[in-house]
């Protein structure tokens, strides 16, 4: 396997490396791989802006640095107005001649945290306002580089340090906020979700959203076995259950046209899901049937939306 | 041949970004505002000034996308005000510790609650540790040559800081005063383009804004705490090459009629003009008084102000916001600190009035002036005390 990877491997995708190694992020990080698969696929006319996060700390701390594009971290909340900049400034500035007209993309990249909660206000202005950049979420479900806090990503019977699970909890109450659709819903030409466990299909992901003229969204679960309490070897395969479960399907909409990436016939139970992971561990029954009747009223609906565009 | 028009303070820093040709301004329409974005969005839909104008969604997003901006090598300008600089506030320390030399005028106004859109200094207070370079204008020509300059200041190699412009909201902002407007030549002369040395660029990848931990952290501030205070140095100098140029020039700290004056009153911003007014009469009268208008705030002009009070008896510092619980008006405090290690120091006694557009007349100086020298004379130890409020404070012994 490892040995076709590297004969073939290199004609699917390039062996340079923009994030570089030495980074700090925990072992078996889904998001490090999502990271550094969506760096491959950005390439190097890039300018990064990086909310505070895991992404920030395990790449930035003085005086060493990860990042072999240029790359800048201002705050946690307030990444999607600081791409603004970027690129209303590089606009400008090849406008009036003042900088060699060139194709540089502007990305933005935060955690669940920096998006769902406290950076909505500034992502909601930058869709708005039509910036032509990438917004990349990275969510893991959680504050995890400060301690597995819970967000409004985390979901629903997941148990984080600030809704632990206990003898009259379930840990989170509520359900996982749908930062695609509030996307979709400021109608900008790109929104999609992805997943390492898919990589080609991240990186084209990426790559489209970063070609696509105006504000595009990619929307990336990123499993954590720190946060999520699994086994270090297991990123992958929980990304990938993730998406056949249903409870994170992987679709993308382009200018309104929603499309489903990886269609399964039959979806497989989200028991095999959540049993993977410390986190749910707690959940009787009663809560996963519950769960399972969720994720399978939003696939219906997501599918909905998707026969809508079929014929 | 410069021009001599009728500007409001608002339009004068408009016409002040505009002729220095900026490229990005990100602004906030409320909490509150002034002319100034508005202008300038006229300027832009005219076309008389090609700009990125960026209507953003708060003063947050306002302050973070000029970050970004000038991160680029864009000259970068925003406006706001008030609750606006507050809404801003972690960001102002972002922008000064990263080197980012971006421009704001901040119409300084009150503070809520209650809710209040008129004039007083608690905005420009509240920013006076953010690491900004922060200069007070007395009328709508300064308002414009302030401006001007604080891009030069800004954007020079050797200090590369953001500066904040204040002028009085309202007192200034929504007044029309004569403003002489130079020659575009002749900004071209006083202000080269901005070629920023860390710009982010894919040719020459940099990373700006890693974080620091603790063995690294205080060496960075430390940095960022000399900068600023080297940057003194050439800021006086370009209030040289500015009135050299222009025809008027500024000082950190403007002495008004002090020769020989035992008494000096030392305000800041358009009460400066008013209380200049005081001083004349009072002069008149065969009284020993003199004005200190303080045009610096940051980097604070210690050793400029030492000077300007050598020889006085007293010095009354007149206050435009309350330290709550503090030791006087944040003003007072530092002109006292200032002078504490002096071995003749005058005297000095803390006067507040002029919160949230409580205007102050001639007659309220007067009554500064004449109080506060009273006060000297007598050795009292309050404080403060407070001009113009209903329900005076005196006896505030700390």
């Amino acid at each position: 396997m490892k040995e076709n990877f590297i004969k073939f491997g290199k004609n699917l995708v390039t062996t340079e490396e923009f994030l570089a190694e030495g980074h700090t992020f925990c072992t078996g990080c889904g998001e490090a791989l999502a990271l550094r698969l969506a760096c491959k696929s950005l390439g190097r006319n890039v300018i990064i802006a990086n909310a505070t996060g895991c992404t920030e700390v395990c790449t930035s701390p003085l005086p060493v640095t990860s990042w072999r594009v240029p790359w800048i971290h201002t705050l946690f909340e307030n990444t999607a107005a600081t791409a603004s900049g970027i690129e209303a400034g590089l606009k400008v500035l090849m406008q009036k001649g003042k900088m060699p007209e060139k194709d540089i993309k502007c990305v933005a990249v935060a955690g669940d945290g920096g998006t769902t909660d406290i950076g909505i206000q500034a992502l909601s202005g930058a869709f708005e306002r039509n910036h032509d950049f990438l917004y990349i979420c990275f969510d893991n479900e959680a504050y995890m580089n400060t301690g597995i806090q819970r967000s409004s990503a985390t979901p629903y019977g997941a148990s984080t340090t600030t809704a632990p699970a206990g003898k009259q909890s379930i840990g989170q109450t509520t359900w996982k906020k749908n930062l695609p659709e509030i996307a979709v819903a400021h109608n900008i030409p790109y929104v999609a979700t992805a997943s390492p466990g898919y990589p080609f299909d991240l990186m084209n992901k990426v790559k489209k959203g970063a070609d696509i003229k105006g504000p595009a969204y990619v929307h990336i679960l990123s499993p954590c076995p720190t946060g999520w309490r699994h086994a270090t070897d297991l990123a992958i395969d929980i990304g990938r259950l993730a998406v056949e479960t249903g409870i994170f399907p992987l679709y993308e909409v382009e200018n309104g046209r929603y499309k489903l990436n990886v269609d399964r016939s039959k979806l497989k139970p989200v028991q095999d899901y959540l049993k993977t992971q410390g986190r749910f561990r707690h959940l009787l029954d009663e809560e996963i049937t519950r769960i399972q009747e969720h994720v399978d009223e939003e696939y219906a609906k997501l599918k909905a939306k998707i026969a809508c565009f079929a014929a | 041949m410069s021009k001599r028009v009728g500007l409001e303070a608002s339009h004068a820093a408009a016409e002040a970004a505009r002729m220095a040709d900026v490229d990005v301004i990100a602004a906030y329409p409320i909490t509150p505002q002034t002319h100034i974005p508005e202008r300038l969005a006229e300027m832009v839909a005219d076309g008389e000034l090609r700009a990125a104008y960026v209507p953003v969604e708060s003063e947050h997003s306002a302050m973070s996308t000029c970050l970004g901006a000038a991160a680029v090598g864009a000259r970068t300008f925003t406006a706001t005000a008030g609750p606006g600089l507050e809404y801003m506030h972690n960001v102002l320390y972002v922008a000064s510790a990263m080197r980012l030399p971006v421009v704001m005028t901040v119409a300084n106004r009150a503070l809520s609650a209650p809710l209040s859109i008129w004039g007083d200094h608690s905005d420009a207070m509240s920013v006076r540790d953010t690491g900004w370079i922060q200069v007070f204008c007395q009328n709508s020509q300064e308002a414009f040559d302030m401006t001007l300059w604080a891009f030069r200041v800004g954007e020079d190699p050797a200090i590369l800081l953001p500066v904040m412009v204040h002028f009085d909201g309202f007192h200034l902002t929504h007044v029309t005063e004569p403003v002489v407007l130079p020659e575009q030549e002749e900004v071209d002369g006083f202000l080269p383009s901005f070629q920023y040395p860390f710009a982010l660029d894919p040719d020459n990848p940099m990373t700006l804004g890693a974080f620091a931990p603790p063995d690294i952290y205080s060496e960075a501030k430390l940095a960022q705490e000399m900068a600023i205070r080297k940057s003194k140095a050439v800021l006086n100098q370009v209030f040289n090459e500015f009135g050299d140029i222009f025809g008027r020039y500024y000082r950190a700290v403007e002495p008004y009629k002090t020769e020989g004056a035992k008494t000096l009153l030392l305000t800041m911003g358009s009460y400066s003009e008013t209380a200049k007014t005081v001083i004349d009469t009072k002069k008149d009268k065969g009284e020993s008084v003199g004005l200190i208008n303080l045009r610096l705030w940051r980097p604070f002009p210690c050793e400029e102000l030492r000077q300007a009070v050598k020889g006085a008896e007293t010095v009354i510092v007149f206050d435009r916001c309350i330290s709550f619980g503090g030791p006087g008006g944040p003003v007072s405090s530092e002109i006292r600190s200032a002078l504490y290690g002096e071995k003749e120091r005058p005297k000095a006694v803390s006067f507040i009035g002029g919160l949230g557009g409580r205007d102050m007349s001639a007659k309220d100086f007067e009554h500064v002036i004449d109080r506060g020298r009273e006060v000297a004379e007598k050795g009292l130890v309050e404080l403060y005390e407070t001009v113009g409020i209903r329900g005076e404070v005196t006896g505030i012994r700390g």
